[in-house]
């Protein structure tokens, strides 16, 4: 058994991709690319099931890695029900989208720059998925991190692509030094950071004592969480994000990458398990990215804003389910969402593919006739996202909203009112995409089979996946909650959704006029919510700029121009100058001159030898 | 037969005498070849002073020393006077103020 082969081909085909790519043919750089994916989902299918049941986890120790006095850090693989879960739907997910890719970067630049950057992404975040301990964890954090920042700026001579890659980039930073705090102090508490040994250390450790310590690691965690995860405060940098090509949004930003803060929280459990306050944070900062981002997705009339708010809206839901004890459910939302949204991104990169670049939702319109398999496609997320009964997003939305229901009403309602949010604005996007008439002037055309393809099967995983029961699965890690099933929730949520969808259809199918009234009537608030609460501003006014301010003229113009360059190197030569200056006016060249100079030398020694009294024997 | 000596300090004396005129022409005299002259007068007016202690010592060091100094003199009048040829067979003078190129 030989884990580490998993992430190896993908990064195989970063290399090849990435060392001779521009030598090679378009389609030997796809056969690498998509290969080397495929290969790794087959090897992946092939591992699990050799190791099924996997009850207990599979742990495979490839190298020490550090050995520095107490800690022993190896590079660690390890699988278990959880991984295997994760595996399947980052090999599997992204064997889909390097296809569709195959189609949609056919005529850009840097095809092969891409799916280097897109192997790469493949390896980081199975080296992040398999990690065994915290370490190796970080490493597939930070390299997936950098994957996104090298893909969202891909169109890096455009501006708006670069600032968008540097605010995804930035952003994280901050999340991610939080993250390496609590790595530090699980180092100092555990003295290990490997998780199986973590985990034993805290069921034996008592936790009045420690539930101060145990709070302060889970919360700096989940800080890491909140960046890469994209949730209040540090979710600005989701949106701006979709800078990238449409696939690069698919896979990293909606079906995979950001889910690593929710795979990390539901895999470090053990420590959140213990403090009752991280766990309410957890939830609460969940629910209210929830809702916020539902609210901002609703005026938003880029079509891959809606859904990168959208996404950021989900991975509130699955925090919530986290943050309530519900990991499993948080997982299944992980899973069903990564299907949908993918889906979601996928179809609309085949309208923007088609409409030549198109985005904006005012431009778009009847397009279910030139573009049949994408409409019904994108109308089977669109429901599954919704919540539609007995669609994937219908059973693991119900899991978390049915946790909330039990654990806290007033966050189920909140839920529940968001999950009419999501119908809404989603199907907002849906009819203005297909519905209607055409308002805009490209001659709108089917995508490429390549494309087609992927998007069908996901249509098909976006429509049944909820019958594969993720908590179930992911029983022997966590336990199913042993109450009484109650259908009260299920059928209030699943309402909500229904709901949000036949408003949005009044507003944007039946009466069009009637938004438009609505819109005029809600007026500032529209405003409000169309420039996204002024969050992007007001993180400029009270954090950029004063330290932007700070760092040019506190930091770069006084210490480092004024200090350190002006006092200390330009001081430095100008004392030695200056004091050069006078010490050249002893060389004048008259010997006469320096003959003076030896005399008066040797009547001053001879007068110091007689004052201190020198004498002869 | 007994000369009353010669007091030690008329020695000394005649020395200091002589190795201030040779400062004294070190510094004022303006042709090179007087000036090398007059470090040849000081040179001696230390040998003096070294003859007159090593006599009067009864002690062989002064004499040491006095030829160690003449065998200096010697090879300083060599190099010396070479330098004054060259000087001069260049620049045409042996006017010391003229000779001051070696400035910053």
């Amino acid at each position: 058994m030989t884990l580490w082969l998993i992430p190896f081909f993908p990064l195989l085909g970063f290399l090849i991709n990435g060392l001779f790519g521009k030598r090679l043919s378009k389609p030997a750089v796809s056969l690498f690319a998509v290969g080397s994916v495929a290969l790794s989902f087959i090897y992946v299918l092939i591992l699990l099931s050799k190791l099924y049941p996997l009850t207990t986890p599979y742990t495979e120790h490839d190298f020490t890695w550090i050995h520095s006095g107490f800690l022993q850090v190896g590079f660690d693989l390890t699988v278990d029900r959880l991984t295997a879960l994760m595996l399947m739907i980052v090999t599997g997910v992204g064997l889909l989208i390097h296809t569709y890719a195959t189609g949609y970067m056919q005529h850009e630049e840097g095809y092969a720059r891409f799916f280097s950057y897109f192997n790469l992404f493949m390896f980081f975040m199975l080296v992040l998925v398999l990690a065994s301990n915290l370490l190796v964890l970080f490493v597939g954090w930070e390299g997936v991190g950098l994957c996104s920042y090298l893909l969202v700026g891909f169109y890096y001579k455009e501006k708006f692509a670069s600032d968008a890659a540097n605010k995804a980039f930035i952003v994280n930073r901050i999340g991610d030094f939080g993250f390496l705090l609590g790595i530090f102090l699980v180092v100092m508490t555990f003295r290990t950071l490997d998780f199986g040994q973590i985990a034993s250390a805290v069921s034996s450790m008592p936790v009045e004592t420690n539930a101060g310590i145990l709070t302060a690691i889970t919360l700096l965690l989940f800080a890491g969480a909140t960046g890469k995860s994209a949730q209040i405060p540090l979710y600005v940098w989701l949106p701006d994000a979709m800078a990238g090509p449409t696939p690069v949004s698919a896979l990293i930003h909606a079906a995979t990458m950001v889910t690593a803060g929710v795979y990390m929280v539901a895999r470090t459990a053990f420590l959140y398990n213990h403090s009752t306050i991280a766990m309410s944070v957890v939830a609460v900062i969940g629910l209210f990215t929830a809702v916020l981002a539902a609210t901002i997705g609703v005026a938003q009339n880029d079509i891959k804003r809606v859904f990168a708010y959208s996404t950021v809206s989900q991975l509130g839901y699955m925090f919530l389910g986290l943050g309530l004890g519900a990991y499993s459910a948080g997982m299944f939302h992980v899973m069903t969402h990564a299907f949908f949204k993918a889906l979601l991104f996928l179809g609309a990169g085949s309208v923007i593919h088609g409409l030549g670049g198109e985005q904006d939702l005012r431009h778009m319109g009847g397009l279910r006739k030139s573009m049949p398999i994408t409409f019904v496609t994108l109308g089977i997320a669109s429901l599954a996202i919704s919540g539609f009964p007995f669609l994937s997003g219908f059973y693991s939305k119900d899991a978390i909203l049915s946790a909330a229901y039990e654990h806290a009403p007033w966050m189920f309602w909140i839920g529940a009112l968001t999950a009419g949010l999501t119908a809404f604005y989603v199907f907002r996007a849906f009819f203005l995409t297909f519905f209607g008439t055409y308002r805009g002037h490209h001659h709108p055309h089917e995508s490429p089979l390549s494309m087609t393809f992927p998007l069908i099967v996901l249509a098909i995983l976006s429509a049944i996946g909820g019958f594969f029961s993720v908590p179930h699965l992911l029983a022997p890690l966590f336990p199913l909650s042993t109450g009484p099933e109650n259908i009260t929730p299920m059928i209030i949520s699943a309402s909500f959704g229904i709901l949000g969808i036949l408003i949005a259809y009044v507003f944007y199918v039946a009466n069009p006029a009637l938004a438009e009234t609505v819109r005029v009537r809600a007026g500032g608030l529209y405003t409000l919510v169309l420039n996204k609460y002024y969050v992007d501003e007001i993180y400029a006014a009270f954090i950029v700029r004063p330290l932007e301010v700070l760092s040019r003229y506190g930091l770069w113009k006084a210490v480092d121009v004024g200090l350190i360059d002006g006092a200390v190197v330009d001081g430095g030569g100008r004392l030695v100058r200056s004091v050069g200056g006078l010490l050249r006016q002893l060389q004048s060249g008259s010997i006469r001159n320096y003959a003076t100079w030896v005399m008066a030398g040797s009547l001053i020694v001879i007068f110091v030898l007689g004052l201190v009294g020198g004498s002869v024997r | 037969m007994h000369i009353s000596p010669v007091p030690l300090s008329w020695y000394l004396l005649l020395s200091a005498l002589l190795f201030a005129l040779g400062v004294a022409g070190f510094l004022y005299r303006k042709s090179i070849i007087t000036v090398f002259m007059s470090i040849e007068l000081m040179l001696n007016a230390v040998n003096l002073t070294f003859i007159s202690f090593s006599y009067k010592l009864r002690q062989i060091d002064g004499h040491i020393y006095a030829f160690f100094v003449m065998v200096v003199a010697a090879a300083e009048a060599a190099v010396g006077l070479a330098i004054i040829l060259t000087i001069f067979k260049n620049r045409g003078t042996l006017q010391i103020d003229e000779v001051d190129s070696m400035k910053l």
